[in-house]
């Protein structure tokens, strides 16, 4: 028996990053907004304190703060050809639950893309050709230029306190920063945090090979810092806890830090945990999402929530089932090209490495914070001439320390055995004496890569689980291949004492280790009703009144760690809303 | 991709008293037998050991040795018209998991059932008058008497060691033992375990009233004993941790203890542990079950075991739901009254009453099952029930309450649960509360039955086994008569303070009352009417034979497993000198 | 099912393993033989018997012959038991972790590829439990005897066997089982003894990791190629 609630002005499903950028604005607009979370409230101040958050075990091993897989998951496959199965355990990504969502736990690498990442197809087709785009390769041009979104990725920015260094400040391209990236207006928020030793190691080694090292862009503010929002962060204290842990310095840039109390002292805005959002209640004729159907998990009674508004922050698995299962758009058929809901999923071309150990440096890999590598972009994006490569985009590289615990971080040289006598000899040597280099691929989207509703799965409420179809492709091998030599001559640059061979990534997709939770696509954004699920204001073309956030909208995945973009689409759509959509509801964009 | 495994001569489907009964048995004649247990093995030796086993958290509070319901339960309703809901966590009763099932940790109380239960519907009949019966009480006569059985129940008392004192030997009635009880030819295996000081004022007390006390009869040897299969069971340690908790002397018999040993060194036996028998494969033309389908739990994988005879023997729910599942035999359908899978579904209905006594000590720690002491006057048709608007009765019991402390805690009624006030009355009642219980009769009712749920799914996806159960009106009744009856013993005892326990109007599946679930594939002289034969022979596939609980047409007034082990070895024999010679059904009907 | 009449504790003493919270729960009557483990790697003295929660003495056994050898007692450190790793895969099997939280189990259940993961309708503590079995019954058919009473090179070549997955364990994946074992051990031998593993922050001395409270703001720069030396602190330091 499901209880009909009063109308509310917007309903925001999901309270992780997107959700809590767009019921501050929507709040700050005027509106009355519920924000419906299906995991339980998250504060610093109750859930991360020291010394119960440096627990190597409970978060980083048992992945704490991670989704619970007993109620929900999603089922994988490599091609359409085979059954997929549960991810019944967690591995290659971490969806994020509770307040905050994984906003909470990240990293904290904040990027923007390349304007060349903006104009995929354009660009790829302008420089190199007409043709030279295989078929498969289904990658799309987002329908907003790096231009167009350079403030709101300023406004995010500053919202995190980013450290950093520009590289391009309105055209001047400026030396120690990142000198490919597109040109900003502002300078970082925050100065650059104190380099690690690796970080050292990394810049004298690229920079002897005419590269252009810059620090990492990081979400762990380098001082304290007050946010437009009032809020004020933490300085890092490298404490070598970042991805996977709680802040307890407020250092890391979250929404729980950046935007909830604001939010939460606001009278229009209404917090509502342990609200598992079921299905959405679409009316196709009306082209409106009328109400938000959720189930309070501390009773098991349903409600339904009307709402003028609807706002999808339920990161990209939620966004595309809750699309899907209310019959919003037509869902991607691979054999026919045609839809595109759950189309050009994509994800990450990670786990391209080589380890380098240095018998006379210490490395304290310890004494990190979780965005602290320094970087180049050198082969990134189109940064280089492609001519000839058999392949597209890059990767941005990383020589850095997040950390030095010793559960999982521990590197020793190749042939070293795994246990016994001679590993314990290798391990105690190298432990404070080695690092990663690493490479984040872009992975640009084919046409078997989607998402669709598993016909066999189902979650705890009963719905279908999503199912994954995915793959690496031709470009993701030939592109790793090539990121396998670059960081080899980069660690022979370093001239360490030992280097391991560059793992490459090879081999099918698969789910057990960890490799990024940079999954994208699925309701991509594009000019085009018939080949994308919304518009350039992350509005669905299918209901005016639904607007869906998060790397679901992406066409394709840069290199980059997704959240920066993320993030400023999150303002640029809120600022569409406020400014356009409120004034005169219905379609923003007529194609 | 299913393997098809090398036809054996039979497979037991569970491994717990009557799986390692038949087990036996058929090796005994010369068959191979493959045991599938879907829970863990479990070794006396190894897993039940000081100190680890006196753990209450962990076996009593935590259900260690019980039903994993993350793969699969049941779901509940108490009328047909509502929607049946899945028990998340098990509580009303607790069916064990693993080699020796919920023999492991029984309470281990040992009872036969009267002879006039049998035969009860003949017998109110002709007691009562045609019509006494209400229309909604479908009981039945059971296809076999007292005599029949009562050299099996013999033979299982003599595999348990079972310890207590006999009221009728061949017909002698012998003061002190249950003057009630049917004719036994022997004695109890073992002398009764001593009783405990609050069973001693009850028996005292019931005396005076006239009644006939007894110490309780408990599948817990009260002295080192070897058992007909010449394994040694040990002496009972009046532990106070029995029941629920596994026993680390051999003590209290289950079937690892007690027929397992023998078992595992016969060559003949093969046991394959963490597998779970997902269905039945049956030839409906040949009336037969050609295989069972099972999946490995150690790596996924899926074998069909094929078989000349199967035998469910794997606990109530189970078997109901494998004979629902593999379409043997006519589903019971509630509107309409026909067929006979899931029909008769019968539980226990237990009330009770606690009493204080300041004066006494009552050392609550030591003690089992079998320090209780008993009276039987107001069981089955051992009292006449005329005008009394009811039939059924039960046993009363009066023990200590189980000795730790999580559980063992009782306070009168109305202290706080917590605070300074709950602390002190918890110190001063601790050594002096004694508990009672009426172990009463549910007779079968035409709206207690058993089907599949069309809505929740275990982790198979086979749909759950869908109970719906309420206490009818005539148990309600009983049991108030009963309570009534128990009020005036335990005032004869001169409490400090006391109180009834009567149950509430409506069945709850969460607090734990018994697991004496009976019913579901009942045993009859009619095809049409019940689900197997006088020998536990499937009507409809005549290699199958089916164990348990399930094959009662309805619940006496005593613990089943007495009962359950009895006709395991009532239809063993029945294969072994009948069926094996040739094969086919034992009775024509 | 072992044969042998020797309780298990007792044997483990006499294997060599003396001094370890295994051996010390035996009655006083029987004199710790003399192990040699160095002085760099001395635990102190060894802690009262751990009470079991999960693992029964049998594979509580195994458990302890495994992790000495995956992680023998030498200058570095003393032996995986020693550092309390038995008792940390017995609490872990223990908890809900290794109830099986947080895993979907639901059906189907397909064999599947490697790649996509566990498929196996058991619990974590059901798959050790059930591995430690079959490991067992192929030591017997091999060595003729249970893997904790086999000598140490034979361990170290058992446990090669099940680590290339030439062992062959019936139903049980070998590899996928020392691949589970492997993990716990070194989560028992690193994580933070709040666990009962890596007694007295053992690992953490060994490799020079601070631990607690890792606040390097201030240090950072001082210390860049420079050892950082501290006493490591755990949770429990702090609590």
């Amino acid at each position: 028996m499901t209880i009909t609630l009063k109308e509310t002005d917007a309903v925001v499903v999901g309270m992780g990053w997107t959700g809590s950028i767009l019921a501050r604005e929507l709040t700050k607009a005027g509106l009355n907004v519920v924000g419906l979370e299906r995991g339980a409230m998250r504060t610093p101040r109750d859930n991360f304190t020291i010394p119960a958050v440096r627990d190597d075990l409970k978060y980083a091993v048992r992945q704490e703060l991670f989704q619970d897989a007993q109620l929900e998951t999603v089922t994988m496959r490599h091609s359409p050809g085979e059954t997929a199965l549960p991810i019944r355990r967690l591995g290659s990504f971490l969806p994020g639950t509770d307040v905050g969502g994984a906003g909470s736990h990240w990293n904290g690498m904040t990027w923007r893309w390349l304007p060349s990442d903006h104009k995929l197809r354009s660009h790829v087709t302008e420089r190199y050709g007409k043709d030279v785009i295989p078929p498969e390769m289904t990658i799309e041009d987002f329908p907003v230029s790096y231009d167009e979104l350079e403030p709101f990725y300023d406004k995010f920015e500053k919202l995190c306190g980013v450290s950093g260094k520009a590289g391009n400040l309105r055209g001047t391209k400026i030396d120690g920063g990142n000198v490919f990236e597109g040109p900003r207006q502002n300078e970082y928020p925050n100065p650059p945090l104190t380099r690690s030793m690796a970080g050292e190691i990394m810049d004298t080694a690229a920079r002897s090979l005419g590269y252009h090292p810059f620090p990492c862009p990081s979400s762990n503010a380098s001082e304290p810092y007050t946010n437009p929002e009032g809020m004020t962060l933490g300085a890092c204290e490298y404490c070598g806890h970042c991805e996977r842990f709680g802040c307890e310095a407020n250092a890391k840039a979250s929404p729980n830090v950046c935007i909830l109390p604001a939010l939460l002292a606001d009278q229009k805005f209404e917090l509502r945990t342990y609200a598992q959002v079921k299905e959405l209640v679409y009316d196709k004729a009306a082209r409106k999402v009328r109400a938000v159907r959720y189930v309070d998990t501390r009773t098991g009674e349903e409600y339904e929530q009307p709402a003028g508004l609807v706002i999808l922050g339920a990161y990209v698995f939620n966004n595309v089932l809750l699309m899907l299962t209310a019959g919003i758009g037509e869902p991607y058929d691979y054999k026919t090209g045609k839809g595109a809901v759950g189309k050009n999923y994509c994800y990450q071309v990670s786990g391209n490495s080589v380890t380098v150990f240095f018998a006379d440096k210490e490395i304290n890999p310890f004494m990190a914070a979780g965005a602290h590598g320094v970087l180049i972009d050198d082969f990134n994006g189109d940064n280089f001439d492609h001519g000839g490569l058999g392949f597209f985009g890059g990767a941005w590289i990383q020589g850095g320390t997040t950390n030095g615990r010793p559960i999982f971080t521990r590197p020793v040289p190749p042939g070293t055995p795994r246990w016994g006598r001679e590993w314990k000899k290798a391990t105690a040597q190298w432990y404070n004496h080695a690092f990663n280099i690493g490479a984040s691929g872009c992975n640009y989207a084919h046409r078997e890569n989607f998402l669709d509703l598993d016909p066999t799965y189902r979650d705890a409420l009963g719905r279908p689980l999503i199912r994954m179809s995915y793959n690496f492709r031709d470009n993701d091998y030939k592109l790793a291949e090539y990121l396998g030599g670059v960081l080899g001559s980069i660690a022979r640059a370093m001239n360490p004492t030992v280097m391991s061979n560059p793992a490459i990534k090879r081999g099918d997709y698969n789910v057990v280790p960890y490799q990024s939770t940079h999954n994208t696509g699925g309701t991509m954004s594009g000019a085009d009703p018939k080949t994308s699920a919304v518009n350039r204001y992350l509005q669905a073309w299918d209901a005016d009144n639904l607007f869906v956030m998060g790397a679901s909208v992406f066409p394709q995945n840069a290199s980059y760690n997704p959240t920066g973009v993320v993030g400023a689409l999150a303002y640029w759509s809120a600022h569409a809303i406020t400014t356009q959509y409120l004034k005169s509801p219905g379609p923003l964009v007529h194609a | 991709m299913v393997t098809r495994l090398k036809e054996v001569d039979a497979v037991t489907v569970g491994l717990g008293w009557t799986g390692a009964i038949m087990a036996r048995e058929l090796t005994k004649a010369g068959l191979n037998v493959v045991s599938l247990e879907r829970g863990p093995d479990r070794i006396p030796g190894e897993d039940f050991i000081l100190p680890s086993v006196r753990d209450e958290l962990r076996y009593a509070g935590r259900l260690e040795l019980m039903w994993d319901n993350s793969l699969d339960t049941l779901t509940f309703r108490n009328f047909p018209a509502e929607q049946a809901l899945p028990i998340r966590r098990i509580g009303a009763f607790l069916p064990g998991e693993g080699v020796g099932g919920s023999g492991i940790h029984w309470g281990a109380l040992h009872w036969r059932f009267l002879p006039s239960d049998f035969r009860i519907r003949s017998t109110l009949t002709e007691r009562y008058g045609a019509n006494a019966i209400a229309a909604d009480m479908t009981i039945a006569d059971w296809p076999l008497s007292f005599d029949e059985i009562e050299p099996f129940y013999d033979r299982f008392d003599k595999i348990c060691g079972v310890s207590g004192k006999a009221g009728n030997v061949r017909g002698k009635k012998i003061e002190g033992g249950n003057i009630f009880e049917g004719p036994r030819s022997n004695e109890y295996p073992n002398a009764p375990i001593k009783s405990s000081n609050a069973g001693l004022m009850f028996g005292a007390a019931a005396r005076s009233l006239g009644y006939h006390p007894f110490p309780a009869p408990v599948a817990i040897a009260s002295a080192a004993y070897t058992n007909a299969e010449n394994v040694p069971l040990g002496a009972c340690e009046y532990c106070g941790f029995c029941n629920r908790v596994a026993c680390e002397t051999n003590a209290k018999a289950s079937p690892n203890s007690t027929l397992l040993p023998t078992l595992r060194l016969e060559p003949k036996f093969e046991l394959r542990t963490r597998c779970f028998v997902t269905k039945l494969n049956y030839d409906k033309a040949a009336k037969k079950v050609v295989s069972v389908t099972y999946t490995d739990l150690r790596n996924g994988e899926e074998y069909e075991q094929p078989a000349g005879l199967v035998l469910l023997t794997s606990y109530v729910f189970s078997n109901v739901q494998h004979l629902l599942l593999a379409g043997i035999g006519e589903p019971y359908e509630h509107a309409t009254g026909k067929g006979v899978v899931g029909k008769n579904y019968a539980y226990q209905f237990e009330a009770g009453a606690a009493a204080f006594f300041e004066n006494k000590e009552l050392n609550p720690f030591w003690g089992s099952a079998g320090t209780a002491v008993c009276i039987d006057d107001f069981n089955g048709e051992n009292f006449d029930h005329g005008g009394l608007g009811f039939f059924g009765g039960g046993y009363f019991t009066c023990n200590t309450p189980s000795a730790p402390p999580l559980a063992g805690r009782s306070v009168p009624h109305g202290t706080p649960q917590w605070g300074s006030e709950w602390k002190r009355a918890t110190v001063k009642w601790y050594h002096h509360a004694a508990r009672f219980n009426t172990q009463g009769s549910v007779y079968a009712n035409r709206d207690n039955f058993m089907d599949l749920d069309p809505t929740y799914r275990d982790a198979f996806g086979r749909p759950l086994l869908r109970l719906t159960y309420n206490g009818p009106e005539n148990e309600h009744k009983m049991s108030r008569y009963l309570l009534d009856k128990l009020e005036g013993i335990i005032k004869a005892m001169a409490p400090t303070h006391y109180e009834m326990h009567p149950r509430p109007k409506t069945f709850t599946v969460v607090p734990y009352q018994s697991t004496h679930n009976t019913g579901g594939t009942m045993m009859g002289t009619d095809p049409k009417s019940s689900v197997v034969n006088r020998y536990l022979q499937a009507w409809d596939a005549h290699n199958l034979f089916v164990e348990g609980a399930s094959v009662f047409p309805q619940q006496h007034g005593y613990n089943p497993t007495g009962t359950v082990g009895a006709l395991a070895y009532w239809s063993a024999q029945a294969i072994t000198t009948q069926y094996l010679k040739n094969p086919g059904p034992l009775v024509h009907a | 099912m072992t044969e042998e009449t020797i309780p298990r504790r007792r044997f483990l003493l006499g294997a060599g393993i003396a001094g370890t919270a295994v051996a010390s729960g035996l009655g006083q009557t029987e004199p710790a033989a003399a192990q040699a483990q160095g002085p760099a790697a001395a635990a102190p003295a060894a802690p009262q018997p751990e009470p079991l929660l999960a693992l029964n003495e049998t594979e509580h056994a195994f458990v302890v012959a495994a992790v000495d050898t995956l992680i023998p007692a030498d200058e570095l450190s003393p032996s995986g038991s020693d550092c309390g790793i038995a008792t940390y895969i017995d609490r872990q099997l223990a908890s809900a972790w290794g109830g099986g939280a947080k895993m979907y189990r639901a059906g189907p259940f397909h064999k599947g590829k490697p790649e996509q993961g566990y498929q196996l309708p058991l619990t974590p503590a059901e798959f050790m439990k059930a591995g430690i079995a079959a490991a067992n019954e192929w030591s017997r058919k091999a060595y003729g005897r249970d893997f904790d009473r086999l000598v140490a090179d034979k361990r170290v070549e058992a446990l090669k066997a099940m680590e290339a997955g030439k062992a062959e364990f019936g139903s049980v994946s070998a590899r996928a089982f020392f691949g589970r074992l492997h993990a716990m051990t070194m989560e028992g031998f690193f994580s933070d003894p709040i666990y009962g593993g890596n007694r007295n922050k053992v690992s953490w001395k060994m490799l020079g990791f601070p631990g607690l409270p890792a606040t390097y703001a201030h240090l950072i720069d001082e210390y860049r190629d420079k050892r950082y030396v501290a006493e490591p602190r755990s949770i429990e330091d702090f609590s």
